[in-house]
């Protein structure tokens, strides 16, 4: 079973404003993309789980033109207050590379 | 009716972005207008509560230079929002006397709209007592008292102030905050464009490059039309793919398809995208919602304390595998030093201490899910943050011995378990300030929030 980072072009998180955080799984293949959403294992349950927040707090999209899915949850710690160790949100990507998806 | 035409310059001015000679070949499309973007809340809210802008005034200046000459000798405006960072007045006076040497540099008279978005905070206390300030999701508590503990409080304009400031003959717009897809928007909605594709068309090529598959120096060309939007990009190698146009909405948006304005929600989820040839893309089919109130947002700073640092390691094994029960125990001693020196006449919640423990989850905190497998060495930063900077030098320096010799029941004997990068240990920060607003507010015209004024330069 591959991993999502093996069938994505890229993967990656971001701020969207100083209270939200947002990833984006984005594919150069439109095969692959498909072999993902038509997997069905992407989902706000998985989200949460991976990130240990709840799952009422994750807006999950699956954007056909972009050939992209996206999760949004608000920020645990707001951007630059003291606590906060990702002043842009970039590096809170990586426990979605591992996610199995069957082919 | 004819297209509309433009150059997004830059999706940040002063970002050395620009490719001159890509530019030039743009400005032979003859746009009508030239804009970029000069402002971001993602530099984090310093720029914004102490006033620095985040890019050097030589790099400002140097993008500037690229543009207005040009823009000048074609006879079409430039529009440049979000002056300064955070677009703060001061920032807006900023890139005013920057516009000005530039302008003498080149013999050039303009004729320059300055608009100041900064908000008095008894505005800001009226609409507050009127219900007129509404929280977006998810917000931090805001009352009067925050509003008081503020440092400044911007409006992000939409496409209002600049389209009063073109018609009153502006040859060069300096805004204060501004949406920047607004910036885009305003002239072609002026001259008729469906605002739809001018909200779309500026949601694209607000970023510059950054809509290209690989992003790089360039400038974007768009057109905007009564049926579609162009997108062209100027530069060495880049390229426009549908894909890539497409993708770009989803970038520092928390939803990819509704894109909130101050005059209504722009609707991206029937767009659709054409190739037109190896590096163009059309776009048809957006959508534009009027909004039933028109609503302006807000961006407010205020200052936390001030801020000393520590940044260390710990190799030591027997210390890595207790780490938390170490740093709980560091923790403790430096709070009971804090005590024991000052005589208990510093209160509890005059500071705080943050330990990033980096080799751990300093980067993804509460949201890491890998906290079993500790490294052979992590760094810590302990930060402190306290009400004056006296105070937060002075428990930082009381830090550092428990971090040094908080002992381990494994070693018999006095320990150094922490390895100090610096000498001095302590590194002073100086103010630092969060974000305390998320929040529209409900003004009755498009205009009251902003302040324009001309000002002939060169």
């Amino acid at each position: 079973m591959p991993k999502l980072a093996e069938l994505a072009g890229l993967i990656r998180s971001k701020n969207a404003g100083p209270f939200v955080l947002t990833f984006d799984i984005m594919f150069l293949d439109k095969n692959n993309y498909r072999t993902v959403k038509d997997s069905g294992v992407l989902s706000p349950a998985l989200f949460a789980k991976l990130y240990r927040c709840p799952v009422e707090n994750v807006r999950f999209y699956e954007c056909d033109n972009a050939l992209a899915f996206k999760f949004s949850i608000p920020r645990p710690v707001f951007q630059g207050e003291p606590g906060d160790g990702d002043l842009h949100g970039g590096q809170q990507f990586s426990p979605l590379m591992d996610i199995l998806i069957p082919a | 009716m004819q297209a509309v035409k433009f150059i997004a310059a830059s999706g940040g001015l002063g970002g050395g972005k620009i490719d001159g000679a890509a530019f030039g070949e743009a400005m032979k499309l003859q746009p009508d207008f030239v804009a970029s973007d000069a402002g971001t809340t993602d530099a984090g809210p310093y720029s914004l509560g102490s006033g620095r802008p985040a890019y050097p005034r030589e790099s400002v200046m140097r993008d500037l230079a690229l543009i207005l000459p040009a823009a000048r000798r074609a006879g079409i405006p430039v529009i440049i929002g979000s002056a300064g960072t955070a677009g703060l007045d001061s920032q807006v006076d900023w890139l005013l006397d920057i516009a000005r040497d530039i302008a003498n540099d080149n013999g050039l008279k303009v004729r320059t709209a300055v608009i100041h978005s900064e908000q008095n905070k008894d505005y800001i206390r009226g609409l507050y007592r009127a219900n007129k300030l509404r929280a977006l999701d998810p917000a931090p508590h805001f009352d009067e008292e925050v509003l008081d503990r503020s440092s400044h409080i911007v409006g992000m304009m939409g496409v209002e102030p600049l389209q009063q400031a073109l018609k009153n003959g502006a040859e060069l717009i300096l805004a204060g905050r501004c949406s920047d897809a607004a910036l885009y928007a305003a002239l072609p909605i002026m001259k008729g464009i469906p605002p739809s594709l001018a909200w779309h068309a500026g949601k694209i090529v607000e970023c510059g490059a950054l809509c290209c598959e690989v992003s790089g120096k360039g400038s974007i060309f768009g057109s905007v039309s009564q049926n579609d939007i162009l997108i062209r990009p100027f530069g060495k190698n880049l390229r426009c793919t549908t894909q890539s146009v497409a993708a770009h909405t989803l970038y520092e948006n928390g939803d990819p398809f509704l894109h909130v304005e101050a005059s209504g929600t722009m609707d991206l989820t029937r767009s659709v995208f054409e190739q037109v040839d190896d590096v163009s893309v059309r776009v048809t089919g957006s959508e534009f919602i009027p909004a039933e109130t028109y609503t302006i947002k807000l961006e407010g700073a205020e200052q936390v304390g001030y801020q000393s640092i520590i940044i260390g390691g710990v190799r030591d094994p027997l210390i890595i595998s207790q780490l938390d029960s170490w740093i709980d125990g560091v923790r403790k001693k430096i709070l009971a030093s804090v005590t024991d020196v000052f005589g208990g006449k510093i209160p509890a919640t005059a500071f705080r201490l943050d330990f990033h423990i980096y080799g751990k989850n300093a980067v993804m905190g509460a949201l890491e899910p890998n906290t079993d497998n500790m490294p052979h060495e992590v760094g810590i930063v302990l930060e402190v943050t306290a009400s004056t900077q006296p105070l937060a030098t002075k428990i930082a320096e009381l830090s550092r011995q428990p971090l040094l010799h908080h002992p381990i029941p494994e070693w018999k004997g006095a320990i150094t378990g922490f390895a100090c990068l610096h000498n001095p240990a302590v590194i002073d920060r100086g103010p630092v300030y969060r974000f305390c607003l998320n929040h529209v507010a409900l003004p009755d015209t498009p205009l009251e929030m902003f302040r324009t004024s001309f000002v002939n330069i060169g």
